[in-house]
């Protein structure tokens, strides 16, 4: 498989404090990738730094077949480019309808002309009654959004990324405030995109880590401690130092 | 999936049961006033009255694209009544020109010999610019001889400006408090400039005579008053219309989510930047279009009309009228600046206190003031939200359950609509 994202070297301090301290980083395309680490390891900064919302002081972010560098683009030129990401907190438009989120989630022409000038297609009405159904929220298909439970909205900003059927999918911490069953049914969502892109999920629960049953790594103050299987990296002592403390 | 459960492609007037009711409402009022007017109709109410209400709809257009700036895409934009009289400029100098034009070939034509171009030229010059001591046509006025070149500039002045200013301030991520004092900045900067007598607009003498249109002066004011208050009405109608569609579809989900938050939707790959751009430039398209129908009823312009204060009190109609509705901005527009020249015209009688006596006329603003202080903190729905009383006491109540299945859904009370 060949490789979508590389990051080498890559550093960010804020106010001299390093959050990710020469940090290197590869995901092949298709390729699911569970990232784990306590508090404050630098895994949302990671996220950051890769759709371009933090810049690095130093280090290198390339993406793609024609290798491109992401830390010349900016925030939307990233997301069209093809990388999706779920915010920790969930982040839909409250103010609009289940429909609308998804409707500008679709993967269409971004520009304002476009957009402007943008009627929806019966085949585009099809996708996002498609993903609604496919996140659970087909009943819900025209409320507010703020009126849907956390669960849903973490959901909702699921069916948000799969509408950008981005390659690259970031998703972090994507079961916060779920019901184990809703977790099932997210860790299931992940696994049927993961196979027909990359995913990179953040998550603090092992049990959400184990089902989802890919390679982990391991951050740690801001650079990676290590790499592999589940079981191997929860064998590692320095993991198990840095998660159950000295 | 069946498509039954998807929305049909309905007519905007459908879906917008508002814009219908809006147009009613204006095409209603308009044949009102025109049957009540001196010009077309019993002369109940006076011309200055008419000019009054005509004015009033170019202030309900301004405020229009207000709330399409503010009130959808979140820019507090504290400068656009600058558009608003760059508009008023633009027209207002073509108006000075052609009438001064026809004066001097009248004068001149008593001469034995037929006047050279220069002759008129510098006679029309010297009749607009002798009070601020000058008689050769400065620069910006190149173009004041063609109707059809100075009503471009309405529209390509108050445009080009917020263009240029837009990409500056929005591609340097200048948001909230800080663009709204930048645009204050662009308003008094250009103030002062106007106000200055080599600025070439006259200083603060500003241009006047406006209201007498060039070939129309066998025509009386009273005519000429319902033809400025139809074209008003005409082009709050057609805003109005530009507008509801602009907010109605997609390009509507996308600025009020930038509105909400604008991070997020460059994470969607939209560029915020140019939909920000887009807005801004449209709306002071709309503005100085506004004002350049306003001004030729209002007679005159000066810079004071630019001063920042103005474009301030263009915030506090829309908040009072209801931001993020269409109508919202109409009402507050009309309201506040009919009321506000009810008391600043001495009209509203005094108030004796017996140690004081409260004079409307300086007393106006605290008034306003508070008004706008109380409508923030207790009533952040402004006027317009009267109509989501008036409409929800139709739907069912639901005693303020939940709305959503589980905990930590928006309450009943806390959802909007
Ligand atoms: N904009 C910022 N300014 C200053 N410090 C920051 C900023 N963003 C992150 N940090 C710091 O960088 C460190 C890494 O933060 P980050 O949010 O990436 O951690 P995390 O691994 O996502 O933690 P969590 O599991 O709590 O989400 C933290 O110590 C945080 O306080
Ligand atoms: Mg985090």
């Amino acid at each position: 498989m060949s490789t979508l994202l590389e990051v080498s070297g890559v550093s960010v301090s804020f106010d001299g404090f390093k959050a990710i301290n020469n940090l290197s980083f590869q995901i092949a395309e298709r390729e699911l990738r569970a990232v784990i680490g306590p508090n404050g390891a630098g895994k949302t900064t990671f996220m950051d730094i890769i759709t371009g919302k933090t810049k690095p002081d130093e280090g290198r972010v390339i993406y793609g077949e024609k290798s491109v560098s992401l830390l010349k683009m900016s925030e939307s030129k990233i997301a069209q480019a093809g990388v999706g990401r779920k915010f920790q907190r969930p982040t839909v438009f409250e103010d609009q309808s289940v429909f609308d989120n998804l409707m500008m989630a679709l993967k269409k022409t971004r520009s304002p002309l476009a957009v402007l000038f943008f009627k929806p297609a019966s085949e585009d009405n099809d996708k996002v009654a498609a993903l609604a159904e496919q996140i659970g929220l087909s009943a819900a298909l025209y409320r507010k959004s703020g009126e849907l439970s956390h669960g849903q909205k973490q959901w909702l900003e699921i069916g948000m990324l799969l509408a950008q059927d981005p390659r690259l999918l970031l998703v972090d911490e994507p079961a916060a405030g779920m019901t184990p069953s809703e977790r099932e049914h997210t860790t299931d969502i992940l696994r049927e995109a993961a196979k027909t892109r990359a995913v990179v999920v953040v998550e603090h629960d092992m049990e959400f880590v184990r089902r989802l049953n890919c390679k982990v790594t391991v951050l740690h103050e801001g650079s990676v401690l290590a790499e592999g299987s589940l079981d191997h990296v929860t064998k590692n002592q320095q993991v198990i130092e840095v998660y159950l403390g000295r | 999936m069946t498509d039954a459960a998807l929305p049909r492609r309905q007519p905007i007037a459908l879906r917008f049961p508002s814009v219908m009711i809006f147009l009613a409402i204006l095409a209603l009022f308009t044949v009102g006033v025109t049957i009540l007017s001196e010009g077309f109709g019993i002369g109940v109410i006076s011309t200055s009255f008419i000019k009054t209400l005509g004015k009033t709809l170019c202030l309900c257009l301004v405020a229009l694209a207000m709330d399409l700036v503010w009130g959808y895409c979140g820019i507090l934009s504290l400068g656009h009544m600058a558009f608003f009289g760059l508009g008023g400029y633009a027209i207002g100098m073509w108006l000075m020109y052609a009438r001064t034009e026809i004066i001097v070939l009248e004068s001149l034509s008593a001469a034995p010999l037929p006047p050279t171009p220069t002759e008129v030229s510098d006679g029309i010059a010297s009749q607009i610019f002798g009070v601020v001591g000058a008689s050769e046509f400065p620069p910006v006025w190149a173009f004041a001889h063609s109707l059809p070149l100075q009503l471009l500039a309405v529209v390509l002045v108050p445009g080009l400006l917020a263009l240029v200013f837009g990409w500056l301030a929005f591609r340097s991520r200048v948001t909230g408090v800080y663009l709204s004092i930048l645009t204050q900045a662009m308003t008094l900067a250009l103030s002062l400039h106007l106000f200055q007598n080599d600025s070439g607009l006259r200083g603060n003498n500003g241009l006047s005579g406006l209201q007498n249109i060039p070939g129309l002066s066998d025509t009386p004011q009273s005519t000429v008053s319902i033809w400025f208050f139809w074209a008003s009405a005409v082009a709050l109608g057609l805003g109005y219309l530009l507008c509801a569609w602009v907010v109605s579809g997609k390009f509507g989900s996308v600025i009020r989510a930038i509105r909400d938050d604008e991070a997020r939707v460059r994470f969607l790959g939209y560029p915020v930047e140019a939909f920000k751009l887009a807005i801004f430039t449209l709306t002071a398209v709309i503005a100085g279009i506004a004002g350049a129908l306003y001004y030729p009823q209002a007679g005159i312009i000066n810079p004071a009309e630019i001063a920042p204060i103005a474009s301030i009190y263009l915030a506090v109609w829309v908040a009072i009228g209801g931001r993020g509705r269409l109508y919202g901005a109409v009402i507050g527009a009309a309201f506040v600046s009919l009321v506000s020249t009810w008391f600043t015209g001495g009209q509203a009688p005094d108030i004796n206190l017996g140690f004081y006596t409260i004079n409307w006329v300086d007393w106006w603003t605290v008034l306003l003031g508070v008004s706008f202080v109380c409508v923030t903190l207790f009533a952040p729905k402004g006027i317009g939200g009267l109509v989501d009383i008036l409409i929800d006491r139709k739907s069912p109540s639901r005693h303020g359950a939940d709305l959503g299945p589980d905990q930590g859904a928006l309450r009943e009370q806390e959802a909007e609509k």
